[in-house]
Protein backbone atom coordinates (compact mmCIF):
# COMPACT_ATOMS: atom_id res chain seq x y z
CA UNK A 1 0.00 0.00 0.00
CA UNK A 2 1.14 3.31 -0.70
CA UNK A 3 1.98 6.06 2.38
CA UNK A 4 -1.47 8.10 2.47
CA UNK A 5 -0.89 11.82 4.10
CA UNK A 6 -4.60 14.35 5.59
CA UNK A 7 -4.83 17.29 3.59
CA UNK A 8 -7.37 19.57 4.25
CA UNK A 9 -9.47 20.89 1.34
CA UNK A 10 -12.01 23.66 1.71
CA UNK A 11 -12.11 22.53 5.78
CA UNK A 12 -12.89 19.11 4.71
CA UNK A 13 -10.55 16.13 4.97
CA UNK A 14 -9.10 14.32 1.63
CA UNK A 15 -6.75 11.17 1.63
CA UNK A 16 -3.89 11.28 -0.76
CA UNK A 17 -1.01 9.26 -1.78
CA UNK A 18 2.48 10.87 -0.95
CA UNK A 19 4.43 12.67 -3.63
CA UNK A 20 0.98 13.99 -5.16
CA UNK A 21 0.50 17.15 -5.73
CA UNK A 22 -2.47 19.64 -4.51
CA UNK A 23 -3.92 18.67 -7.74
CA UNK A 24 -4.47 15.40 -6.78
CA UNK A 25 -6.22 16.50 -3.74
CA UNK A 26 -8.67 18.67 -5.69
CA UNK A 27 -10.02 15.78 -7.07
CA UNK A 28 -13.14 14.63 -4.94
CA UNK A 29 -14.27 17.91 -5.45
CA UNK A 30 -15.24 20.02 -8.85
CA UNK A 31 -12.24 20.90 -10.92
CA UNK A 32 -11.76 24.49 -9.94
CA UNK A 33 -9.38 26.83 -8.66
CA UNK A 34 -9.59 30.18 -8.76
CA UNK A 35 -12.53 32.78 -9.90
CA UNK A 36 -11.70 35.06 -13.19
CA UNK A 37 -11.23 38.91 -12.94
CA UNK A 38 -14.69 38.95 -14.45
CA UNK A 39 -16.11 36.22 -11.69
CA UNK A 40 -16.49 33.24 -13.72
CA UNK A 41 -14.81 30.24 -12.25
CA UNK A 42 -11.40 28.45 -13.59
CA UNK A 43 -9.91 25.59 -13.42
CA UNK A 44 -6.00 23.90 -14.04
CA UNK A 45 -4.99 24.54 -18.07
CA UNK A 46 -1.63 23.69 -18.69
CA UNK A 47 -0.34 21.21 -16.14
CA UNK A 48 2.99 22.30 -15.96
CA UNK A 49 3.54 25.68 -14.14
CA UNK A 50 2.99 28.17 -16.63
CA UNK A 51 -0.79 29.28 -16.71
CA UNK A 52 -1.28 30.23 -13.48
CA UNK A 53 -4.97 28.97 -13.54
CA UNK A 54 -4.71 26.38 -10.41
CA UNK A 55 -3.70 29.09 -8.13
CA UNK A 56 -5.00 28.09 -4.71
CA UNK A 57 -4.67 29.43 -1.25
CA UNK A 58 -2.28 26.73 0.46
CA UNK A 59 -1.52 26.70 4.39
CA UNK A 60 -2.16 30.70 4.50
CA UNK A 61 -0.13 31.57 1.30
CA UNK A 62 -2.35 32.75 -1.78
CA UNK A 63 -1.33 32.00 -5.83
CA UNK A 64 0.22 29.08 -5.33
CA UNK A 65 0.35 26.63 -7.76
CA UNK A 66 -1.89 23.71 -7.17
CA UNK A 67 -0.37 21.74 -9.93
CA UNK A 68 3.71 22.54 -8.97
CA UNK A 69 3.11 22.24 -5.12
CA UNK A 70 3.49 18.67 -3.61
CA UNK A 71 1.21 17.23 -0.64
CA UNK A 72 2.15 17.39 2.86
CA UNK A 73 0.68 15.72 5.58
CA UNK A 74 -1.55 18.23 7.36
CA UNK A 75 -1.59 21.14 4.18
CA UNK A 76 -4.61 23.37 4.25
CA UNK A 77 -5.88 24.10 0.81
CA UNK A 78 -8.15 26.43 -0.33
CA UNK A 79 -10.09 26.55 -3.24
CA UNK A 80 -12.32 29.47 -4.87
CA UNK A 81 -14.90 27.14 -3.86
CA UNK A 82 -14.54 27.82 -0.07
CA UNK A 83 -15.38 31.66 -0.14
CA UNK A 84 -18.47 31.16 -2.36
CA UNK B 1 21.01 34.28 0.86
CA UNK B 2 23.76 33.53 -1.87
CA UNK B 3 25.06 30.40 -3.53
CA UNK B 4 27.72 29.62 -5.74
CA UNK B 5 28.36 27.35 -8.99
CA UNK B 6 30.84 26.97 -11.53
CA UNK B 7 28.20 25.81 -13.85
CA UNK B 8 24.15 26.56 -13.47
CA UNK B 9 21.63 24.86 -15.20
CA UNK B 10 17.92 25.81 -15.55
CA UNK B 11 15.97 22.64 -15.59
CA UNK B 12 16.25 19.38 -14.21
CA UNK B 13 14.47 17.79 -17.67
CA UNK B 14 16.22 15.65 -19.70
CA UNK B 15 18.52 18.49 -21.20
CA UNK B 16 19.12 19.92 -18.15
CA UNK B 17 20.45 17.15 -16.46
CA UNK B 18 22.29 15.44 -19.56
CA UNK B 19 24.28 18.94 -18.86
CA UNK B 20 24.49 19.10 -15.84
CA UNK B 21 26.40 15.77 -15.47
CA UNK B 22 28.62 16.43 -18.09
CA UNK B 23 29.54 19.62 -16.13
CA UNK B 24 29.88 17.68 -13.22
CA UNK B 25 32.97 15.37 -14.33
CA UNK B 26 34.94 18.37 -14.65
CA UNK B 27 35.01 18.66 -10.74
CA UNK B 28 34.09 22.00 -10.64
CA UNK B 29 30.29 22.87 -8.75
CA UNK B 30 27.44 22.42 -10.42
CA UNK B 31 23.73 23.66 -8.95
CA UNK B 32 20.81 22.60 -10.96
CA UNK B 33 17.40 24.90 -9.98
CA UNK B 34 13.77 23.34 -11.47
CA UNK B 35 10.41 24.96 -10.51
CA UNK B 36 8.57 21.17 -10.58
CA UNK B 37 9.01 19.54 -7.19
CA UNK B 38 10.93 16.73 -9.17
CA UNK B 39 13.23 16.13 -11.16
CA UNK B 40 12.30 14.50 -14.49
CA UNK B 41 11.10 17.92 -16.74
CA UNK B 42 7.58 17.14 -18.52
CA UNK B 43 8.52 13.61 -20.08
CA UNK B 44 10.50 12.46 -17.14
CA UNK B 45 7.39 13.61 -14.87
CA UNK B 46 6.50 11.07 -11.76
CA UNK B 47 10.69 10.56 -11.22
CA UNK B 48 13.39 9.70 -12.92
CA UNK B 49 13.64 6.22 -10.92
CA UNK B 50 10.33 5.28 -11.93
CA UNK B 51 10.84 5.59 -15.50
CA UNK B 52 10.58 2.79 -18.34
CA UNK B 53 13.32 4.76 -20.19
CA UNK B 54 16.55 3.37 -18.61
CA UNK B 55 18.64 6.66 -19.78
CA UNK B 56 16.25 8.22 -16.55
CA UNK B 57 17.40 5.49 -14.37
CA UNK B 58 21.15 5.87 -15.34
CA UNK B 59 20.96 10.01 -15.31
CA UNK B 60 19.61 9.55 -11.76
CA UNK B 61 22.17 7.00 -10.69
CA UNK B 62 25.06 8.84 -11.39
CA UNK B 63 23.56 12.61 -10.20
CA UNK B 64 23.02 11.02 -6.81
CA UNK B 65 26.61 9.80 -6.81
CA UNK B 66 28.15 13.19 -8.18
CA UNK B 67 29.03 14.99 -4.65
CA UNK B 68 29.54 18.34 -6.41
CA UNK B 69 25.88 18.40 -8.04
CA UNK B 70 23.19 20.02 -5.83
CA UNK B 71 20.23 19.91 -7.14
CA UNK B 72 17.54 22.70 -6.53
CA UNK B 73 13.55 21.53 -6.83
CA UNK B 74 10.38 23.84 -6.20
CA UNK B 75 12.52 26.95 -7.31
CA UNK B 76 12.00 29.38 -9.96
CA UNK B 77 13.87 32.58 -11.49
CA UNK B 78 12.68 35.97 -10.70
CA UNK B 79 15.38 38.31 -12.19
CA UNK B 80 18.64 38.93 -13.17
CA UNK B 81 20.93 40.49 -10.88
CA UNK B 82 24.23 40.87 -12.76
CA UNK B 83 25.50 39.22 -15.72
CA UNK B 84 26.44 36.27 -13.76
CA UNK B 85 23.58 36.56 -10.94
CA UNK B 86 20.00 35.36 -10.92
CA UNK B 87 18.08 35.69 -8.22
CA UNK B 88 15.78 32.62 -7.14
CA UNK B 89 12.31 32.51 -5.28
CA UNK B 90 11.07 28.69 -3.57
CA UNK B 91 7.65 28.81 -1.33
CA UNK B 92 9.22 30.28 1.31
CA UNK B 93 13.00 31.91 0.51
CA UNK B 94 14.32 34.40 -2.19
CA UNK B 95 18.36 33.88 -2.55
CA UNK B 96 20.82 34.32 -5.84
CA UNK B 97 23.06 32.06 -7.49
CA UNK B 98 26.59 33.13 -8.61
CA UNK B 99 27.49 31.67 -11.57
CA UNK B 100 30.47 31.29 -13.65
CA UNK B 101 28.72 29.47 -16.55
CA UNK B 102 24.61 29.04 -17.49
CA UNK B 103 22.85 26.12 -18.96
CA UNK B 104 20.01 27.14 -20.26
CA UNK B 105 17.31 23.80 -20.57
CA UNK B 106 13.95 25.60 -20.05
CA UNK B 107 12.46 22.72 -22.18
CA UNK B 108 9.06 23.48 -24.07
CA UNK B 109 5.27 24.22 -22.91
CA UNK B 110 1.91 23.39 -24.94
CA UNK B 111 0.55 25.78 -27.49
CA UNK B 112 -2.48 26.16 -26.49
CA UNK B 113 -4.92 28.40 -28.92
CA UNK B 114 -8.04 29.66 -27.78
CA UNK B 115 -11.99 28.82 -28.94
CA UNK B 116 -15.08 29.52 -27.68
CA UNK B 117 -15.86 27.69 -24.17
CA UNK B 118 -11.68 27.17 -23.34
CA UNK B 119 -12.15 28.80 -20.18
CA UNK B 120 -14.09 26.39 -18.84
CA UNK B 121 -12.95 24.19 -15.86
CA UNK B 122 -12.51 20.58 -17.64
CA UNK B 123 -11.18 22.00 -20.64
CA UNK B 124 -7.04 21.19 -20.80
CA UNK B 125 -3.94 20.95 -22.75
CA UNK B 126 -3.31 17.65 -23.87
CA UNK B 127 0.17 17.15 -22.18
CA UNK B 128 -1.77 19.14 -19.86
CA UNK B 129 -4.12 16.78 -18.74
CA UNK B 130 -1.61 13.98 -18.87
CA UNK B 131 0.73 16.23 -16.46
CA UNK B 132 -2.06 16.78 -14.04
CA UNK B 133 -3.02 13.01 -13.81
CA UNK B 134 0.66 11.92 -13.61
CA UNK B 135 0.47 14.74 -10.24
CA UNK B 136 -2.39 12.50 -9.15
CA UNK B 137 -5.54 13.27 -10.33
CA UNK B 138 -7.96 10.78 -10.14
CA UNK B 139 -9.16 10.47 -13.99
CA UNK B 140 -10.44 6.80 -13.77
CA UNK B 141 -13.78 6.59 -15.22
CA UNK B 142 -14.04 10.12 -16.34
CA UNK B 143 -14.83 10.65 -20.35
CA UNK B 144 -12.11 12.38 -22.38
CA UNK B 145 -11.85 13.81 -25.46
CA UNK B 146 -8.36 14.21 -26.42
CA UNK B 147 -7.40 17.09 -29.12
CA UNK B 148 -5.14 19.59 -31.07
CA UNK B 149 -2.12 18.38 -32.80
CA UNK B 150 1.11 15.82 -33.14
CA UNK B 151 2.00 12.50 -31.69
CA UNK B 152 1.66 14.02 -28.24
CA UNK B 153 -2.23 13.23 -28.58
CA UNK B 154 -2.03 9.50 -28.71
CA UNK B 155 0.56 9.40 -25.91
CA UNK B 156 -1.51 11.46 -24.12
CA UNK B 157 -4.69 8.89 -24.72
CA UNK B 158 -2.48 6.01 -24.37
CA UNK B 159 -0.98 7.57 -20.80
CA UNK B 160 -4.68 8.68 -19.66
CA UNK B 161 -6.04 5.18 -20.81
CA UNK B 162 -3.89 3.15 -18.41
CA UNK B 163 -4.92 5.33 -15.62
CA UNK B 164 -8.98 4.10 -16.11
CA UNK B 165 -10.10 7.57 -18.54
CA UNK B 166 -12.78 6.24 -21.63
CA UNK B 167 -11.09 8.38 -24.18
CA UNK B 168 -14.16 9.32 -26.33
CA UNK B 169 -12.33 10.26 -29.01
CA UNK B 170 -8.91 11.89 -30.34
CA UNK B 171 -9.28 14.70 -33.00
CA UNK B 172 -6.08 15.32 -35.13
CA UNK B 173 -6.20 18.10 -36.92
CA UNK B 174 -3.50 17.48 -39.66
CA UNK B 175 -5.07 15.03 -42.40
CA UNK B 176 -4.48 11.18 -42.22
CA UNK B 177 -2.13 11.53 -45.39
CA UNK B 178 0.57 13.98 -43.56
CA UNK B 179 0.22 11.65 -40.62
CA UNK B 180 1.10 8.14 -42.58
CA UNK B 181 3.89 10.25 -44.11
CA UNK B 182 5.56 11.53 -40.93
CA UNK B 183 4.87 7.79 -39.62
CA UNK B 184 6.76 6.28 -42.79
CA UNK B 185 9.30 8.79 -42.10
CA UNK B 186 9.96 7.86 -38.46
CA UNK B 187 12.29 5.00 -39.51
CA UNK B 188 15.23 6.79 -40.21
CA UNK B 189 15.71 7.92 -36.56
CA UNK B 190 16.73 5.29 -33.46
CA UNK B 191 15.90 5.09 -30.59
CA UNK B 192 13.29 3.34 -28.65
CA UNK B 193 10.83 6.40 -28.36
CA UNK B 194 10.66 7.38 -31.70
CA UNK B 195 10.13 3.16 -32.50
CA UNK B 196 6.91 3.28 -29.34
CA UNK B 197 5.69 6.43 -31.41
CA UNK B 198 5.89 4.83 -34.86
CA UNK B 199 3.88 1.61 -33.42
CA UNK B 200 1.53 3.99 -31.79
CA UNK B 201 0.95 5.72 -35.20
CA UNK B 202 0.73 2.85 -37.43
CA UNK B 203 -1.81 0.94 -35.14
CA UNK B 204 -4.13 4.11 -34.62
CA UNK B 205 -7.03 3.87 -31.88
CA UNK B 206 -10.96 3.82 -34.57
CA UNK B 207 -11.17 6.51 -32.00
CA UNK B 208 -8.92 8.72 -34.05
CA UNK B 209 -10.05 11.59 -35.94
CA UNK B 210 -7.70 12.89 -38.75
CA UNK B 211 -8.61 16.35 -40.45
CA UNK B 212 -10.85 16.88 -37.10
CA UNK B 213 -10.76 19.72 -35.02
CA UNK B 214 -12.77 21.35 -31.65
CA UNK B 215 -14.76 24.39 -32.40
CA UNK B 216 -15.90 24.88 -29.25
CA UNK B 217 -16.47 23.49 -25.76
CA UNK B 218 -20.00 23.93 -23.79
CA UNK B 219 -21.18 23.80 -20.58
CA UNK B 220 -23.15 25.49 -18.16
CA UNK B 221 -20.80 25.97 -14.85
CA UNK B 222 -18.00 23.34 -16.29
CA UNK B 223 -17.38 21.41 -19.37
CA UNK B 224 -20.50 19.10 -20.66
CA UNK B 225 -20.12 18.80 -24.22
CA UNK B 226 -17.56 19.55 -27.17
CA UNK B 227 -18.45 20.48 -30.44
CA UNK B 228 -16.39 19.38 -33.28
CA UNK B 229 -15.66 19.83 -37.27
CA UNK B 230 -14.79 16.21 -38.89
CA UNK B 231 -14.37 15.30 -42.33
CA UNK B 232 -17.98 13.55 -41.76
CA UNK B 233 -19.10 16.99 -40.33
CA UNK B 234 -20.05 18.24 -37.44
CA UNK B 235 -19.77 16.32 -34.28
CA UNK B 236 -21.20 16.57 -30.75
CA UNK B 237 -19.80 14.99 -27.82
CA UNK B 238 -20.70 14.91 -24.32
CA UNK B 239 -17.54 14.40 -22.03
CA UNK B 240 -16.00 15.38 -18.75
CA UNK B 241 -12.57 16.42 -19.85
CA UNK B 242 -11.17 18.06 -23.38
CA UNK B 243 -7.60 17.91 -23.46
CA UNK B 244 -6.48 20.42 -26.49
CA UNK B 245 -2.81 21.48 -26.85
CA UNK B 246 -1.64 21.88 -30.78
CA UNK B 247 2.21 20.70 -30.33
CA UNK B 248 4.92 22.18 -28.29
CA UNK B 249 6.59 25.80 -27.98
CA UNK B 250 10.14 26.40 -26.63
CA UNK B 251 9.97 28.17 -23.42
CA UNK B 252 12.55 31.11 -24.22
CA UNK B 253 11.24 33.87 -21.88
CA UNK B 254 14.45 33.41 -19.49
CA UNK B 255 16.78 32.90 -22.44
CA UNK B 256 15.34 36.59 -23.99
CA UNK B 257 15.20 38.35 -20.55
CA UNK B 258 19.05 37.10 -20.48
CA UNK B 259 19.93 38.95 -23.55
CA UNK B 260 20.28 35.53 -25.54
CA UNK B 261 19.18 36.16 -29.78
CA UNK B 262 16.45 34.15 -30.84
CA UNK B 263 15.04 33.38 -34.16
CA UNK B 264 11.44 32.33 -34.87
CA UNK B 265 10.78 29.73 -31.90
CA UNK B 266 14.14 29.28 -31.40
CA UNK B 267 17.35 30.46 -29.19
CA UNK B 268 20.22 31.07 -31.26
CA UNK B 269 23.16 28.54 -30.67
CA UNK B 270 26.82 28.05 -32.60
CA UNK B 271 27.87 24.48 -32.73
CA UNK B 272 28.77 23.88 -29.17
CA UNK B 273 25.53 24.93 -27.73
CA UNK B 274 27.01 28.38 -26.90
CA UNK B 275 24.22 31.32 -27.35
CA UNK B 276 24.86 34.89 -28.60
CA UNK B 277 25.89 35.26 -25.08
CA UNK B 278 29.14 33.52 -24.66
CA UNK B 279 28.98 32.11 -20.60
CA UNK B 280 24.96 31.11 -21.87
CA UNK B 281 24.73 27.71 -23.28
CA UNK B 282 21.36 26.12 -24.27
CA UNK B 283 20.12 22.81 -24.73
CA UNK B 284 16.73 20.99 -25.61
CA UNK B 285 13.50 22.31 -26.39
CA UNK B 286 14.62 25.84 -26.37
CA UNK B 287 17.07 25.66 -29.25
CA UNK B 288 14.02 24.03 -31.47
CA UNK B 289 11.48 21.23 -30.49
CA UNK B 290 12.87 17.51 -31.54
CA UNK B 291 11.86 15.54 -28.42
CA UNK B 292 14.29 13.88 -25.57
CA UNK B 293 16.60 12.15 -27.93
CA UNK B 294 18.23 15.33 -28.92
CA UNK B 295 17.88 16.73 -26.06
CA UNK B 296 20.38 14.33 -24.22
CA UNK B 297 22.81 14.74 -26.79
CA UNK B 298 22.30 18.97 -26.57
CA UNK B 299 22.51 18.86 -22.82
CA UNK B 300 25.58 17.14 -23.27
CA UNK B 301 27.48 18.96 -25.74
CA UNK B 302 26.58 22.07 -23.78
CA UNK B 303 28.10 20.84 -19.93
CA UNK B 304 31.33 19.72 -22.05
CA UNK B 305 31.50 23.16 -24.18
CA UNK B 306 30.45 24.83 -20.85
CA UNK B 307 33.86 23.27 -18.66
CA UNK B 308 36.03 23.70 -22.19
CA UNK B 309 35.94 19.80 -23.15
CA UNK B 310 35.53 20.89 -26.50
CA UNK B 311 36.92 18.07 -28.30
CA UNK B 312 35.04 15.69 -26.41
CA UNK B 313 31.81 17.95 -27.07
CA UNK B 314 32.60 18.07 -30.96
CA UNK B 315 32.69 13.74 -31.23
CA UNK B 316 28.91 14.54 -30.70
CA UNK B 317 28.09 16.81 -33.19
CA UNK B 318 27.08 14.07 -35.97
CA UNK B 319 24.81 12.56 -33.53
CA UNK B 320 23.23 15.63 -33.02
CA UNK B 321 22.73 16.58 -36.31
CA UNK B 322 20.47 13.89 -37.21
CA UNK B 323 17.96 14.78 -35.09
CA UNK B 324 17.85 18.17 -37.22
CA UNK B 325 15.73 16.63 -39.77
CA UNK B 326 13.19 15.34 -37.39
CA UNK B 327 12.46 18.44 -36.15
CA UNK B 328 11.21 20.26 -39.39
CA UNK B 329 10.10 16.99 -39.86
CA UNK B 330 7.69 16.71 -37.34
CA UNK B 331 6.83 20.66 -37.72
CA UNK B 332 6.03 19.62 -41.29
CA UNK B 333 3.35 16.75 -40.44
CA UNK B 334 1.37 18.70 -37.86
CA UNK B 335 1.66 22.43 -39.03
CA UNK B 336 -1.70 24.14 -38.60
CA UNK B 337 -5.00 24.47 -40.57
CA UNK B 338 -5.67 27.87 -41.37
CA UNK B 339 -9.04 27.66 -39.76
CA UNK B 340 -8.06 27.28 -36.39
CA UNK B 341 -7.03 30.92 -35.89
CA UNK B 342 -11.10 32.02 -36.87
CA UNK B 343 -12.38 29.97 -34.39
CA UNK B 344 -13.18 32.76 -31.64
CA UNK B 345 -16.19 34.92 -31.50
CA UNK B 346 -16.38 38.33 -30.14
CA UNK B 347 -16.59 37.57 -26.69
CA UNK B 348 -14.32 34.83 -26.62
CA UNK B 349 -12.17 35.40 -23.70
CA UNK B 350 -8.62 35.67 -25.30
CA UNK B 351 -6.24 37.35 -22.25
CA UNK B 352 -7.03 34.42 -19.65
CA UNK B 353 -5.72 36.29 -16.43
CA UNK B 354 -7.09 39.74 -17.49
CA UNK B 355 -10.55 38.02 -19.15
CA UNK B 356 -10.02 40.26 -22.67
CA UNK B 357 -12.08 39.42 -25.19
CA UNK B 358 -11.42 38.31 -28.70
CA UNK B 359 -13.43 41.43 -30.02
CA UNK B 360 -11.59 44.08 -27.72
CA UNK B 361 -8.59 42.96 -28.90
CA UNK B 362 -9.43 43.28 -32.50
CA UNK B 363 -9.43 46.60 -32.78
CA UNK B 364 -5.56 47.02 -32.30
CA UNK B 365 -2.98 46.11 -35.19
CA UNK B 366 0.11 44.86 -32.51
CA UNK B 367 0.59 43.60 -29.06
CA UNK B 368 1.81 46.10 -27.47
CA UNK B 369 -1.26 48.26 -28.07
CA UNK B 370 -3.39 45.88 -27.23
CA UNK B 371 -1.17 45.25 -23.87
CA UNK B 372 -1.50 49.08 -23.17
CA UNK B 373 -5.08 49.52 -23.44
CA UNK B 374 -6.94 46.43 -22.73
CA UNK B 375 -4.24 44.91 -20.02
CA UNK B 376 -3.80 41.56 -22.54
CA UNK B 377 -0.93 39.81 -21.26
CA UNK B 378 0.01 42.13 -18.03
CA UNK B 379 -1.98 39.15 -15.82
CA UNK B 380 -0.38 36.81 -13.74
CA UNK B 381 1.03 34.09 -16.61
CA UNK B 382 2.56 37.22 -18.06
CA UNK B 383 1.71 37.14 -21.91
CA UNK B 384 2.74 33.19 -21.93
CA UNK B 385 -0.79 32.02 -23.16
CA UNK B 386 -2.15 35.05 -24.78
CA UNK B 387 1.08 35.82 -26.17
CA UNK B 388 0.91 32.83 -28.40
CA UNK B 389 -2.80 33.03 -29.34
CA UNK B 390 -2.81 36.53 -30.16
CA UNK B 391 0.77 35.56 -32.54
CA UNK B 392 -2.05 32.31 -33.70
CA UNK B 393 -5.05 34.84 -33.86
CA UNK B 394 -3.32 38.37 -35.62
CA UNK B 395 0.88 37.57 -36.14
CA UNK B 396 1.43 39.48 -33.23
CA UNK B 397 5.34 39.42 -31.64
CA UNK B 398 5.70 39.27 -27.78
CA UNK B 399 9.39 39.10 -28.13
CA UNK B 400 10.47 40.98 -24.69
CA UNK B 401 10.51 39.84 -21.62
CA UNK B 402 11.16 41.55 -18.32
CA UNK B 403 11.44 40.93 -14.81
CA UNK B 404 9.93 39.68 -12.57
CA UNK B 405 9.94 36.60 -14.99
CA UNK B 406 6.95 34.88 -12.74
CA UNK B 407 4.65 36.27 -9.89
CA UNK B 408 7.25 37.05 -7.28
CA UNK B 409 6.68 37.52 -3.65
CA UNK B 410 7.08 41.19 -2.28
CA UNK B 411 10.45 40.30 -0.30
CA UNK B 412 11.89 39.09 -3.40
CA UNK B 413 10.85 41.62 -5.50
CA UNK B 414 13.22 44.37 -2.70
CA UNK B 415 15.62 42.15 -2.37
CA UNK B 416 15.69 42.73 -6.02
CA UNK B 417 16.48 46.17 -5.43
CA UNK B 418 18.57 46.11 -2.57
CA UNK B 419 20.71 43.94 -4.77
CA UNK B 420 21.29 46.08 -7.77
CA UNK B 421 21.68 48.99 -5.44
CA UNK B 422 24.18 47.37 -4.16
CA UNK B 423 25.34 47.01 -7.76
CA UNK B 424 24.98 50.62 -8.86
Amino acid sequence: MPEMLRVIVNGKPVLVQAGTTVIAALGEGAWVTRRSVRGTERGPLCGMGICQECRVCIDGVMHRLACQTACHEGMHIETVKATP
Amino acid sequence: MMLRADVLVVGAGPAGLAAALAASEAGGSVIVIDDNPISGGQIWRSGLSQQHDVRARRLHEKLSLAANVRILQGARIIGMLDAHLLQIETSDSTSSIYFDRLILATGARERLLPFPGWTLPGVTGAGGLQALVKGGYPIAGKRVVVAGSGPLLLATAASLRSRGAKIVLIAEQTSMRRVMRFASALRHWPGKLIQAMQLRVQSLPSRYLPSSFVLEARGKDCLQQVSLRTSKGLKLVDCDFLACGYGLLPNLELARMLGCQTVGEAVSVDRFQRSSITHIFCAGEITGIAGVDSALIQGRIAGLAATERLTDAEVLFNERDRWHSFASLLAQAFSLRPELARLCREDTIVCRCEDVCYGELMQYDNWRGAKLQTRCGMGACQGRICGTATQHLFGWTTESSRPPLSPARIESLIATKAASSLAD
